[in-house]
């Protein structure tokens, strides 16, 4: 195999999507202040979530909101069964006996968790999938203020709108990285097969796509439910985290965080989900600090309430009128390149350093000779 | 009056129209002929400024009309009547007249044309408050053709007037538009139906797959023999469907 | 009985200021085909801008014709910024951008005005109340009532005879055939969007006045039930809008009416049952028609 460019090198990738990346995680988990640390694994956490609703909204093209209701059902139903009983019986004393004995260990819950609310999302897909657009979006929503309503008003099981805390903080570095990896390698292998190839058929022309025999409501089903499946996991990894649940932390901001997370990283990409969850993670914690008020120039900056969300939200019309693929935009460079064998088997190869070696020397050169390229390409079109 | 110089235009990434050059003189009836998908409507729709052209001029009275909106080309004096009719449905005969007039400020002038469009068609006359949905195919083309003439407009361009109807309707659209050059208008025609519109038409241009191929007057045209197999079902082209 | 005149009286108030919000969507819809999720905004821009006028000391009456103006304008601007721009782009665009408009229109007026509750102090004359069939009235009840049926009668005699609601129909009913007759769209849309912010901004000053403390959410929620009552009548007539919204208002206030209590709290549960029903039964509403948009 050769290599003409440096981006597409073993070398290259491996080196910038698994060592670097890998090597800034250890570095926060093992050498500074939980702060920081809790606010990467808050980061990784939101990967999950966001790129299963890639999955759905950008990939298969049915647009849900619904996001943030299967988070909170995989957080409710995960911090029910992780929870200690005598915990349980001091907020709920009404709850099933059934249910206030029930010790999980921590991946079973989740586990279960995840597979509840599947279910729950293969119910709820069967009904509403059949609208489209606008229909959908609505639909969605509406699904998340069900769940918040339901969470408010089921007390013998939730506690109220007072929420319920006192979780372990089962949601560390190893274990979110890890959820990270299975849930991305998941979806890729979703993304890459016949299901994924279909999916995008489906978004791209839904006529064409049925005329070529592909069943609409199955394959949408299968993406919501997909999608459910893991935003349920980020939700029980979210709860595990932060330990403190309650309705209103899964409502319109979760919904509408998520969902600039999707965009701005780019929608119809997986990997969209790592640089938008990055920059709707990081980029918060800074202004938030920004927003207390502060001196530049000798110019003070008053206390803002809420900058955050006015610049994300700002940020996020930008890239919806001038960027609409995101970060990322259509390439899956970062999700690929973590998970192709030829990343890692390439390092092994000597060929592959005399490439990396050939396109760096190449790049002095480059002005000239990709623009050839380029021409030749134009005139085969 | 409408000059069109070496249009190119692509739609839906097919070049549609290559290196299209043809006039029409003013008070000119002139036929633009061909097949389905030889890119006649295409140069319409760019004439009208609803699609964009790649390479090429458009000059109207000398000035040059691509890249102006297609209300600008509207208040310049051309009106498209577009293939299908495309009358609003939902609106009344006279609405749909009212919009036909949308560029003109004055209403005197809007009444004014409207009371000629009715001397024109006194059928649309008796049928003014009737939802333009519920008229007959014949109708609704006199309907579209009196909607364009109501910003009172030099050139028309007509797609197709006689598509989809009735023999002794399709009789009427040409007395209609013979009439109309008689009241001075221009009119450039796209048509299929190529044996009448040649039969009125002063001259005449053939498009086959996006190129002019043939040109001339209306009779010079339709005693071309290649256009009398293709266009005007020859008996060779008949017997030849016959054999396969 | 009394009881039952009451519950009716309470849906047709809140049906009102549905129906003036859902006519919005309707309108916006019908010439684009597109959603304005952040068309519940507006009331929440209304009612904010009358509140800061009040405390500058103008009155009322004069208040409350500025805000409408402002929020027209803020209606125009957001069309002609965010959404421009976008128009011809697929649906799951149109709704990212209608969101991040309101998103960004909400921490806005968080920000100027932080999260707590204003009240709006309306004139005295509004709360004063009057019987009918043994049921308190208040006046501003009936103001609300008057207003939306007015209002309707207004747009619909608007889209008749005028030039441009004409223009209107004729965009909604063959945008192609309208930009042959010269008809600019970019002002009919400009039209809709002003006519929508009009109706908007008044249910924004009602509502707020009738239930009196504010927030800077108070309009997303509303604007979302409006435009299910919007579904539920038929999107893209305004008929079917207003019908939607009196009808979504009786079912509300009689299910939180006559259910037993632990049953009411589940209330928006119910408003989305409704709004799934009715997308599976009849997608085009009760009074639409059947009408694709590509």
């Amino acid at each position: 195999m050769r290599y003409t460019y440096v981006r597409e090198n073993p070398v290259f990738r491996f080196l910038f999507v698994v060592l670097i990346p890998l090597a800034i995680l250890a570095y926060v988990h093992f050498g500074t202040d939980p702060y920081y640390e809790t606010v990467f694994v808050l980061f990784l956490v939101n990967i999950i979530p966001c790129a299963a609703l890639n999955l759905t909204n950008g990939i298969t093209g049915i647009f849900s909101l619904g996001q943030a209701a299967f988070m909170a059902l995989g957080a409710y139903i995960s911090s029910l069964l992780t929870l200690e009983p005598k915990t349980k019986f001091a907020y709920m004393p009404q709850i099933p006996e059934w249910l206030g004995n029930a010790h999980f260990p921590f991946w079973a819950a989740m586990l279960a968790a995840c597979v509840i609310t599947s279910l729950i999302a293969v119910v709820i897909g069967f009904t509403i999938l059949r609208a489209k657009g606008h229909y959908l979006a609505v639909i969605t929503l509406g699904m998340v203020i069900v769940v918040k309503s339901l969470l408010d008003n089921a007390s013998n099981l939730t506690n109220g709108s007072r929420g319920i805390s006192g979780m372990e903080k089962y949601t560390t570095m190893p274990v979110a990285l890890l959820c990270v990896i299975i849930t991305l390698y998941v979806l890729y292998r979703i993304r890459i097969s016949a299901f994924g190839r279909s999916m995008i058929a489906l978004r791209d022309d839904e006529d064409a796509a049925a005329s070529l025999g592909i069943r609409h409501l199955q394959i949408r089903l299968l993406s919501f439910v997909v999608s459910a499946f893991f935003a349920a996991a980020g939700g029980c990894l979210w709860a595990h985290l932060e330990r403190v649940i309650a309705p209103s932390l899964f409502y319109f901001d979760e919904t509408f965080t998520i969902l600039e997370m999707s965009v701005i990283g780019g929608m119809a990409t997986l990997s969209g989900a790592i640089p938008g969850a990055a920059i709707l993670t990081f980029i918060p914690q800074v202004l938030a600090d920004l927003s207390n008020g502060f001196t530049i120039f000798g110019i003070t900056v008053p206390k803002i309430s809420g900058l955050s969300s006015i610049v994300m939200s700002i940020v996020f019309i930008l890239v919806i009128i001038f960027r609409r693929g995101g970060v990322t935009g259509n390439s899956e460079y970062i999700v690929e390149s973590m998970f192709s064998l030829d990343t890692y088997t390439g390092l092994f190869r000597k060929s592959t350093y005399a490439d990396l070696k050939q396109s760096l020397l190449n790049i002095g050169k480059r002005n000239r000779q990709p623009a050839n390229e380029e021409s030749v390409k134009e005139d085969r079109k | 009056m409408l000059k069109v110089t070496d249009l190119s235009v692509s739609y839906n990434k097919i070049n549609a129209v290559r290196n299209a050059s043809f006039e029409v003189n003013s008070g000119e009836i002139v036929s633009l002929i061909g097949s389905n998908g030889a890119g006649k409507t295409t140069t319409l729709k760019t004439i009208s400024g609803l699609l964009k052209a790649k390479s090429g001029s458009i000059q109207y009275n000398g000035e040059e009309l691509l890249g102006r909106s297609p209300s600008r080309i509207v208040r310049d004096g051309i009106v498209h009547v577009p293939e299908g009719r495309q009358v609003f449905d939902k609106l009344t005969v006279r609405e749909n007249l009212d919009m036909g007039g949308y560029t003109v400020r004055d209403r005197r002038q809007i009444e004014d044309a409207m009371e000629y469009v009715f001397t024109l068609f006194p059928r649309l006359k008796e049928r003014q408050s009737q939802l333009a949905g519920s008229l007959s195919g014949g109708e609704q083309q006199m309907l579209a053709i009196g909607r364009a003439l109501i910003s009172g407009p030099q050139l028309l361009l007509l797609d197709e007037p006689s598509l989809g109807l009735a023999p002794l309707v399709v009789e009427k659209v040409f007395d209609v538009i013979r009439n109309l050059k008689k009241e001075g208008k221009t009119i450039l025609l796209v048509e299929q139906n190529a044996a009448d519109s040649l039969a009125i038409s002063d001259r005449a241009y053939i498009m086959a797959s996006g190129e002019i191929v043939l040109s001339g007057t209306g009779s010079e045209v339709a005693s071309d023999n290649d256009v009398r197999n293709i266009y005007l079902g020859g008996e060779e082209s008949w017997s030849s469907l016959l054999e396969n | 009985m009394v009881f039952f005149v009451g519950e009716l009286i309470s849906a047709l108030k809140l049906g009102s200021i549905y129906a003036l919000v859902a006519i919005g969507y309707s309108i916006v819809y019908s010439i684009m085909g597109m959603i304005n999720f952040a068309h519940g905004e507006l009331l929440m821009i209304a009612t904010y801008a009358l509140w800061v006028f009040m405390n500058m000391g103008i009155g009322f009456w004069p208040g409350s014709f500025l805000a409408i103006a402002l929020t027209v304008c803020a209606g125009i601007l957001i069309e002609r910024i965010a959404y421009r721009p976008i128009r011809n782009d697929g649906e799951s665009v149109q709704i990212i951008s209608s969101l991040a408009v309101s998103i960004f229109l909400e921490s806005m007026c968080r920000a100027i005005f932080n999260a707590s509750g204003k009240a709006l102090i309306i004139p005295a004359y509004f709360s004063k109340t009057f019987k009918i069939l043994q049921t308190n009235v208040s006046v501003i009840d009936l103001v609300t009532f008057i207003l939306a049926i007015g209002m309707t009668a207004a747009v619909s005699i608007f889209l008749k005879k005028a030039k441009i609601g004409k223009a209107m129909r004729a965009v909604e009913d063959n945008p192609t055939a309208s930009d042959l007759m010269g008809i600019d769209r970019d002002k009919v849309i400009m039209a809709a969007f002003a006519i929508g912010s009009l109706l908007a901004a008044i249910a924004g000053i009602l509502y707020s006045g009738k239930y009196t403390s504010f927030n800077y959410d108070m309009g997303f929620m509303l604007g979302v039930k409006a435009f299910i009552a919007a579904v539920l009548g038929g999107l893209g007539s305004i008929y079917g809008a207003v019908l939607g919204s009196y009808l979504m208002a009786v079912l509300e206030v009689f299910f939180a009416g006559y259910l037993p209590d632990s049953i009411t709290a589940y209330q928006t549960v119910f408003v989305f049952m409704v709004l799934i029903v009715v997308l599976l039964v009849r997608p085009e509403g009760i009074l639409g028609s059947s009408v694709k948009r590509s």
